[in-house]
């Protein structure tokens, strides 16, 4: 069973910002979905995590029709958004505890995750202080603990590494892999198209809110007209090379 | 063409974001808005003129040629009006260098930072006497109107008060700067400024509760032991009383202090400020604070887990538990006066509206922490949770808060007057209800900072919660006193809160 599937996704503002986004994730799998600023990318994912009502289409997670029953959807995701949301007042800890409460995570399990989520993202030291005085880095790692803290099956992010130090950055990008590994699957975005290269077996390019290509970075290489014989070219080039024959298209 | 930087270059900058403000203020973001809000405005501002007219019209004469008694009357009121700009100023100057927005971007600059707090410290007087002008304008009018365009001089008499508390405003934060540093300082200035603001007449009230068994401040004012005790008619301290009543003599040297008091308060403090708001900006970030309780990961419902986090949130937060629990010192004079006459039915019925109104503001400030000052929205409503399970959850620990705030009272006043705690308890929770419906339709997502400032994202929402808050009240009154009437202001309420949905801005779906 495929872990998510998008049909003709649309979502109009003003303009088009989504137009018939067709996704299929398998189970396991890391996504990334790359695009210029305005591309649609993040209204794509609101979407998907039902921050957002599509105007037309379908969105089926694990087979479960998320529009249609969208608590059932939303307890086997997870959502982290670029700008991290979590509680000042409270700590880590605290903040595991009430997501856990939130997705009704027995307690046993809930504490046990907890406890392993903060030691691989090195929050051992601060766990019992208050948000407030995180750097964005740490209340990046504190909100993607929350997102993990239930064992989702399908991990969706908005940009996760914007902001984060080297080491940080590491952290975050380990414990997606070890996720995925686990056979959660990731679906995520990001302007670090070296992320992309690195952690997504699939990479999906939109633009003007289309999908105009989709596959491994081998098989966009191949789709790339004009590098298509360039076997060194990078992602970089790949990706601006499909955005400007997208855009013209 | 107005020198970059310049004082008047500032001005001008600042005039057009404050325009910018009101008109999205008045508009709710709806530019179809602005001849329904200018209608508005005038059906308002009739309407405070009516009251001006039942206040003044009796009093005219004696407004015309002011004895002792009446002097000691105006003087009071005047000064208490002036504490309250005096803690409106005090907490615009502080927010006026720890709310960071373009702060960065002009102290980085080049840009003389002295300019433009001279040009904040001038908009905060002309603001402080704005707000005292549509407040205090109408009973100018009226009294203009009865008795002769002199006691328009009045307006004067509201830009020297404007002024002054402005200038005073800003030297107390200075002082409190020097003196708490900066880390102290916000928290210490809006507590401060609460005290100014609310003592001085929750302390008068106290004086007139325990002198005479009444609310009112006037007859405290009016009672012979002051007006024996005052000093005699050709004491300065007059001058303010006798310019509001039109004595342009006494008016000049009150004008020409106060403004020169400004002047004053403005050029010796607008180095300091600049200099106070980078220190701020340099502050590390806020201590660490710890929680040495265990993790309690245990069962809990999700209305459970959201009712906790709430309560945790406010509690953990000294700033915004002050300024919830700042409604609920004004009702410690109520319960003065009913600790005072509990043997007395009527001191009864005068404190059921007075509690009710409590409650729908209590309410009205909890709902927009737990509905709009959601700092992790995305969270709540990604989570496997109905829509409505959250809503409720959020209600209740409102609606419990209020509740334990209440309780003491009913319990009180069921000991004197079941009927009238009876009605105190149904009008409370019809007002908080009401206040949470106005906070859910008007809902916007806003950092929990931004309480203070929550009332200014739509005049619409606030002018509903307090109406609905006062119709309720006096519904609750008339209940209290076994009239069938209480029905007409109950049913006020109910359009005023149905009006307000039909006003709400239409959200998209999340």
């Amino acid at each position: 069973m495929d872990a998510l599937t998008t049909r003709d996704l649309t979502k109009c503002f003003d303009r088009p910002a989504v137009n018939a986004l067709n996704l299929t994730l398998h189970g396991g799998e890391i996504y990334a979905l790359l695009g210029p600023n305005g591309a649609g990318k993040t209204t794509s994912l609101r979407m998907i995590v039902g921050l957002l009502r599509p105007d037309f289409g379908s969105i089926s997670i694990f087979g479960i029709d998320a529009l249609k029953a969208p608590v059932e959807a939303k307890r086997i995701t997870a959502w982290l958004s670029d700008e991290p949301m979590i509680y000042d007042k409270l700590t880590p800890i605290e903040y595991l505890e009430f997501v856990a409460s939130l997705w009704q995570v027995a307690p046993r399990t809930a504490q046990a995750n907890a406890d392993a989520l903060i030691e691989w993202l090195g929050l051992r030291p601060h766990a019992q202080e208050r948000c407030e005085s995180f750097s964005k880095g740490m209340r990046q790692k504190v909100a993607l603990a929350g997102a993990l803290v239930h064992d989702p099956r399908l991990i969706i992010l908005d940009e996760p590494l914007t902001g984060l130090d080297a080491g940080s950055a590491r952290q975050v990008k380990d414990v997606l892999l070890q996720r995925a590994r686990g056979g959660c699957t990731v679906l995520m975005t990001t302007h670090i198209l070296e992320v992309a290269e690195r952690l997504a077996e699939r990479i999906g390019i939109i633009a003007q809110g289309r999908l105009i290509a989709e596959g491994s970075l081998d098989e966009l290489r191949t789709r790339a007209r004009g590098l298509c014989d360039d076997s060194s070219a990078s992602l970089e080039d790949v990706f601006l090379e499909l955005v400007a024959e997208g855009v013209e298209a | 063409m107005i020198a970059p930087a310049s004082l008047l270059w500032f001005a001008r900058h600042e005039t057009r974001l404050a325009w910018r403000d009101i008109m999205t203020m008045l508009q709710g973001g709806r530019s179809r808005r602005g001849a329904w809000a200018a209608f508005a405005v005038v059906i308002i501002s009739i309407l405070l003129h009516l009251i001006a007219y039942v206040v003044v019209a009796p009093n005219i004469q004696i407004l015309e040629h002011p004895d002792k008694a009446t002097l000691v009357v105006t003087t009071g009121s005047a000064f208490l009006a002036w504490t309250l700009m005096l803690s409106q100023a005090i907490e615009s100057v502080t927010r006026s260098f720890y709310a960071r927005a373009d702060l960065d971007l002009i102290l980085s600059s080049p840009a003389p930072t002295s300019h433009l707090f001279i040009v904040r410290i001038s908009a905060i007087a002309v603001t402080t006497t704005a707000m005292a002008i549509v407040l205090i304008g109408p009973f100018i009018d009226v009294a203009a109107m009865l008795g002769g365009a002199k006691f328009l001089w009045a307006y004067a008499l509201l830009v020297a008060m404007g002024s002054s508390a402005t200038a005073f405003g800003a030297a107390a934060t200075v002082l409190l700067f020097w003196v708490a540093g900066p880390k102290r300082t916000r928290l210490l200035a809006q507590i401060f400024a609460a005290i100014i603001g609310a003592g001085f007449v929750i302390g008068i009230q106290a004086a007139a509760i325990l002198s005479y068994g009444s609310l009112s401040r006037i007859q405290l004012f009016r009672s012979p032991k002051w007006i024996a005790a005052a000093p005699d008619l050709d004491s300065p301290i007059w001058w303010p009383a006798l310019a509001a009543t039109g004595d342009r003599g006494a008016l000049l040297p009150v004008l020409g202090v106060a403004l020169a008091l400004l002047i004053m308060a403005t050029l010796s403090t607008a180095k300091a400020l600049a200099h106070n708001a980078n220190t701020v900006a340099s502050l590390s970030r806020r201590a660490v604070a710890k929680q040495n309780l265990p993790a309690d990961f245990r069962r809990r419902s999700t209305a459970q887990a959201l009712r906790r986090k709430e309560w945790m949130l406010l509690i953990r937060d000294p700033w915004l538990l002050s300024q919830s629990l700042m409604q609920l010192l004004y009702l410690l004079p109520p319960a003065l006066l009913l600790w005072r006459n509990f043997s007395s039915e009527s001191g009864h019925l005068i404190l059921v509206p007075i509690i009710v109104m409590a409650a729908g503001q209590l309410a009205g400030g909890l709902a927009w922490l737990t509905i709009s000052g959601e700092d992790a929205p995305d969270l709540i409503a990604t989570a496997p949770v109905k829509a409505a399970t959250i809503l409720r959850a959020k209600i209740e620990a409102v609606m419990i808060a209020v509740a334990l705030a209440i309780i003491p009272f009913a319990i009180g006043m069921a000991w004197a007057s079941p009927l009238a705690s009876v009605a105190m308890i149904i009008g409370a929770g019809f007002a908080a209800g009401a206040a949470v419906a106005v906070q859910f339709f008007f809902r916007a997502q806003a950092r929990r900072s931004y309480f203070r400032r929550r009332h200014t994202s739509s005049r619409i929402a606030t002018f509903a919660e307090a109406f609905t808050s006062i119709s309720i009240a006096g519904a609750a009154a008339l209940a209290a006193a076994g009239f069938w009437l209480a029905l007409v202001p109950t049913t006020i309420a109910a359009l005023i809160v149905l009006g307000a949905r039909a006003a709400a801005p239409r959200t998209v779906h999340s």
